[in-house]
């Protein structure tokens, strides 16, 4: 079995998650990258309304929608730090539906503002992430 | 002469409801500090890890970026105060109000234009009232502040702080909250937000890893600082919330106190009261009586 590592995913207003993982992935700007134990020392950039996963040590794997913010590897633990970081399992996702429904009316009605295209971008992330 | 005895007992009853409404908001606030306290705790955790990411970008790149840059002439402020939605709190929103005016008059001496934005209906009133300019305002959350606010407001502040001079944009912006230092002290402080004043080696006792960035160290900082500011700026919200509940509640427990005494007093007039007719009617009785057997005999 893989070597174990700590991590921890945090969103603005609460510790979300954390405990003794084999695998992380997440999408950052640059593309897909998978973390183990023993990384080197990183912090990327996440991709905007995207989905990181974890696999914990027990084999059950974990995912957690994101919306930009970073993953940071250090020598002692990695973090996913996302403001909005929400794992699949505590999403709403009639409430995400709705609202990225209203959402893609607001963007059909020609509302091109930053707010919609966030909360645009959050809603379908979270969709992915209980789908997955 | 002294009121009469409905009257007192009818002051009586209407202190005694006023007091059960202030009791209750007493309790109300202090349940609602425990919830607020126990938000900025959970909120540490994605605290650390930023300030950490900061201070790691920060010791491996040469930090020079727009909202690091200090104006060489500052010529244009903002401030953002930090007043309640409601009253009842005691002198919470004034005072801030008044770290405010006083930060205003400071920076107009130093000649520079101050742009005010305001958060909470109390402070709003005040400026309205007084036909001062607020360049905007938001409302509804003082006692229950969320990440999201904190991050419209932010977007907001930093759009101003990094447009050009011409456009009306700031060169520094600073933060009138309260602080929660214990349940019975709360004090009003100034906090400059903008432009970011970065400590190299913020945890000396940890030696950094050598980090790769990616895409690079500069994207990684462009990304990092706004979610910085973003997050000072919710911890002054928390403050901010804390405080007004915990003044909330010491204005709501003196408000029961004084009622206690009121109750006290008007009972012992209302007594007081109730004693001097049953003594004017024996009196009298007494008198008519007396006055009957003088003419029998």
């Amino acid at each position: 079995m893989a070597e174990p590592f700590w991590v921890e995913i945090v969103s603005a207003d609460a510790l979300v998650w954390e405990g003794e993982s084999t695998q992380l992935t997440a999408t950052t700007t640059e593309g897909m990258i998978g973390v183990l134990a023993h990384h080197i020392p990183l912090i990327a950039t996440l991709a905007p309304g995207s989905t990181a996963e974890v696999t914990a040590t027990d084999g059950t794997r974990h995912v957690v929608a994101v919306d930009g913010g970073f993953v940071s590897v250090t020598l002692t633990r990695t973090a996913i730090i996302s403001p909005y970081a929400q794992m699949a399992e505590d999403i709403d996702i009639d409430q995400a539906r709705r609202d990225l429904r209203e959402c893609q009316d607001k963007r059909d009605a020609g509302d091109n503002s930053m707010e919609t295209e966030m909360a645009y971008r959050r809603a379908q992330a979270q969709v992915k992430a209980v789908d997955h | 002469m002294p009121a009469s005895l409905r009257d007192l007992r009818e002051r009586n009853r209407s202190v005694q409801a006023t007091q059960k409404i202030t009791r209750a908001m007493e309790l109300v606030a202090a349940s609602r500090i425990t919830k607020a306290q126990t938000a900025a705790q959970s909120a540490l955790p994605y605290t650390r890890e930023l300030n950490r990411a900061v201070a790691a970008v920060a010791s491996y790149s040469s930090v020079t970026h727009a909202l690091t840059t200090e104006h060489p002439n500052p010529s244009r402020s903002a401030i953002l105060v930090m007043t309640a939605d409601r009253g009842l709190a005691g002198p919470y929103s004034s005072n801030v109000i008044r770290m405010a005016e006083r930060l205003t008059q400071t920076l107009t001496d130093e000649g520079r234009e101050v742009v005010t934005y305001m958060t909470g209906r109390k402070g709003i009133g005040y400026y309205q009232f007084r036909n001062r300019p607020i360049e905007k305002s938001w409302a509804g959350f003082s006692d229950k502040p969320t990440y999201g606010e904190s991050d419209q407001i932010a977007d907001e502040l930093i759009a101003r702080f990094l447009a050009d001079d011409k456009d009306g944009g700031v060169d520094e912006i600073q933060v009138v909250y309260t602080r929660f230092e214990t349940m019975l002290t709360q004090e009003p402080r100034v906090r400059r937000i903008l432009p970011l004043h970065v400590v190299k080696g913020d945890q000396p006792h940890e030696a950094m890893p050598l980090y790769t960035f990616e895409p690079n160290a500069a994207t990684v900082l462009d990304a990092l600082l706004p979610l910085y500011v973003r997050n000072r700026l919710h911890f002054y919200f928390m403050q901010a919330a804390a405080s007004e509940l915990a003044s909330k509640q010491k204005a709501m427990k003196s408000a029961t106190d004084n009622a206690q005494q009121l109750i006290e007093n008007l009972t012992r007039q209302a007594n007081q009261a109730r004693q001097a007719q049953i003594t004017q009617e024996i009196t009298e009785i007494v008198g008519g009586a007396s006055a009957l057997s003088g003419n029998e005999e």
